[in-house]
């Protein structure tokens, strides 16, 4: 890849620049892990200090499932996990089924309003959350949405549709789209030729738009937060601030760390397996524009 | 390109009334053609706008009323004193401050580190997957959990970041705790920007680099004549993002420092005005002013610096 010759000695330094990154990106995440399975007295019994050894203090002296079981017993958080499943799974879903029907229309059909629209996606990209938190929690108490499911997902589904015009319209504009014509030449109405022909050549678009979508509403915290008030509703990432308050005499660092690996574990597996995809997806509608 | 979008925008409403008649008459195919666009949009941009332009208005109108959850009967419209309060408010200039701080060191650093995360994933013959796998998990992680894992790393007696640099609670004093933040943000946020700028630098042709290496040019010089200026789309494209994003800055500071000793950013402090002291008045015409910002911000960067709004260009594609 590199075309400009490169000596041993600098492939030396690039060698040891990458161990850098791959150490600075990693020690946090393990130093979470290795948290998880420190037991309760280990945790508290200040066993860093400057003149304690960095991996006494980084890596449990007993290792313990203890907080992992502890967690997956309580419906403090139990639920709440299924709720972010649950929540992520429908919101990702109507999402990338709405922006699909937009970034078609954006990339193929020719239609007065498009640059509105695409703006409009734009300046919602950036919105700032927190000035729709106030009125949200109101309108939503208002409606009986507040503390409910479709409470949660409605925002989600708001927030993942700029994310999937912009990623799935960029895809979109690589299909070939001759195959619509031959279909239309055949007798397919363009919605036949959409739902037959362009939707499954369309499919690993979309699947990279509904893994940015996902994680998107997985990661998020402060409409969580705001919008629900018990685990009825309330995700994950939200549950994580209530074990926290819990128990007001043992500070609960362990559940916290067990429940923020179960939550943060299998995204980071999910997002190693998708990795072409993701950066695929995050670099599309960026870089072109 | 945003001439081009301001022309489509005029254009729309000039031929509604009664050109329409002169212009060449659509076939049918064209015709059907734009019913199809519109329908096909018009599920995305009516829940767009019903979360976003309606709650705006709305709190709009919230923010001109006295309107405190504990004081339910004395819900009164003020006109704009709700503004007055903040803006005469010690707090809403600390916070906007720390926000500004915040978002300004944390943006630059990342700008910085982002280049060469990116030049590193590009430059290296060998475990370059490897990198970008390993700078791929800072960017899938929940922010909070992430926040927490910082959290107990500068806990005294118990963290191990605490212990190496022999730090008693940083996150209880104001400027430790503002470091604190921003590395926090750094961390989580860098490999995106290296991703938006790896991506600009697969742009910068090879044969260029190798005409200015000939022509005797440093390395130093190939990288700030040719490279940046080639990239400065792709770079200003992501700073723009960052900078935004960085500016709504909640989840870290919420877990981090409950944005106690002097570490409130305007999202914190809006949230806390809402759901501890209840007052959606006030609560929302500070959410009313970071929109404000956020708008200003975003007008600096497309006008100033000429940034192109990616996908306003698509039409001419």
């Amino acid at each position: 890849m590199a075309a400009i010759s490169t000596t041993p000695r600098q492939k030396l330094g690039w060698g040891a620049a990458n161990v850098f990154v791959i150490a600075l990106a990693l020690i946090p995440v393990l130093w979470m892990i290795s948290l998880s399975f420190k037991t309760p007295t280990a945790i508290t019994a200040s066993s860093c200090s400057k003149q304690s050894g960095f991996f006494q203090c980084f890596f449990p002296a007993q290792w313990t499932w203890g907080n992992y079981s502890q967690i997956l017993k309580t419906a403090t958080f139990v639920r709440p996990l299924l709720n972010s499943i649950g929540i992520g799974l429908i919101a990702t879903f109507i999402s990338v089924a709405l922006a699909s029907m937009a970034a078609y229309a954006i990339a193929r059909l020719r239609f007065p309003g498009k640059q509105v629209l695409i703006g409009m996606a734009l300046l919602i990209a950036m919105f700032p959350i927190i000035a729709l938190v106030t009125p949200m929690f109101t309108i939503e108490r208002a409606l009986g949405l507040f503390n409910t499911w479709p409470g949660l997902i409605i925002p989600y589904v708001a927030f993942g549709l700029p994310l999937g015009i912009y990623t799935l319209s960029a895809f979109f504009r690589e299909i070939p789209w001759e195959l619509e014509k031959a279909a239309k030449v055949d007798g397919a109405t363009p919605f036949q030729a959409f739902i037959r022909v362009i939707a499954p050549l369309a499919a690993p678009g979309m699947v990279t738009t509904a893994i940015l979508v996902f994680l998107a509403s997985w990661n998020e915290f402060l409409l969580a937060i705001s919008l629900t008030s018990t685990i009825s509703a309330r995700t994950a990432p939200a549950s994580l601030a209530y074990l926290s308050g819990s128990s007001q005499f043992t500070v609960p660092t362990g559940p916290i760390a067990a429940a923020a690996v179960v939550i943060t574990i299998p995204i980071i597996i999910f997002v190693l397996f998708f990795q072409r995809r993701i950066v695929a997806g995050l670099t599309s509608g960026a870089v072109k524009g | 390109m945003s001439t081009n979008a301001q022309t489509v925008t005029v254009e729309a409403p000039v031929e509604a009334p009664g050109r329409r008649r002169r212009k060449p008459p659509l076939s049918e195919g064209a015709r059907a053609e734009r019913r199809l666009g519109w329908w096909l949009c018009a599920p995305a941009v009516i829940v767009m706008l019903a979360v976003t332009a309606y709650p705006v208005i709305y709190a709009v109108w919230l923010s001109l009323e006295r309107y405190n959850l504990e004081l339910p009967n004395q819900v009164k419209f003020i006109g704009f004193a709700n503004y007055g309060a903040v803006l005469t408010s010690p707090y809403w200039w600390e916070a906007l401050w720390v926000t500004a701080l915040i978002t300004a060191v944390s943006v630059a650093i990342t700008l910085a580190l982002g280049m060469l995360l990116a030049l590193v994933m590009y430059r290296t013959l060998f475990g370059r997957g490897t990198v970008r796998t390993a700078s791929l998990v800072p960017y899938g992680i929940v922010t909070v959990a992430a926040a927490y894992g910082w959290y107990y790393a500068w806990t005294p007696t118990q963290g191990y970041l605490s212990a190496l640099f022999n730090e008693n609670a940083p996150l209880t004093s104001q400027f430790k705790g503002i470091g604190v933040i921003i590395l926090a943000e750094i961390w989580k946020t860098t490999p995106f920007m290296g991703l938006l700028l790896l991506a600009g630098l697969s742009l910068v042709p090879e044969d260029l680099q190798k005409a200015a290496k000939v022509d005797g040019a440093s390395g130093w010089q190939r990288f700030w004549r040719i490279t940046v200026p080639l990239m400065k789309p792709a770079i200003l494209v992501a700073l723009l993002f960052r900078t935004l994003d960085s500016f709504r800055i909640f989840d870290n500071i919420f877990i981090l420092t409950h944005g106690n000793n002097g570490t409130q950013s305007v999202s914190i402090l809006a949230w806390d005005n809402l759901f501890n002291a209840l007052n959606l008045g006030i609560g929302a015409a500070i959410s009313i002013l970071i929109f404000i910002s956020v708008a200003i911000i975003a007008v600096i960067f497309i006008k100033g610096f000429g940034t192109a709004a990616p996908g306003t260009d698509t039409e001419r594609r």
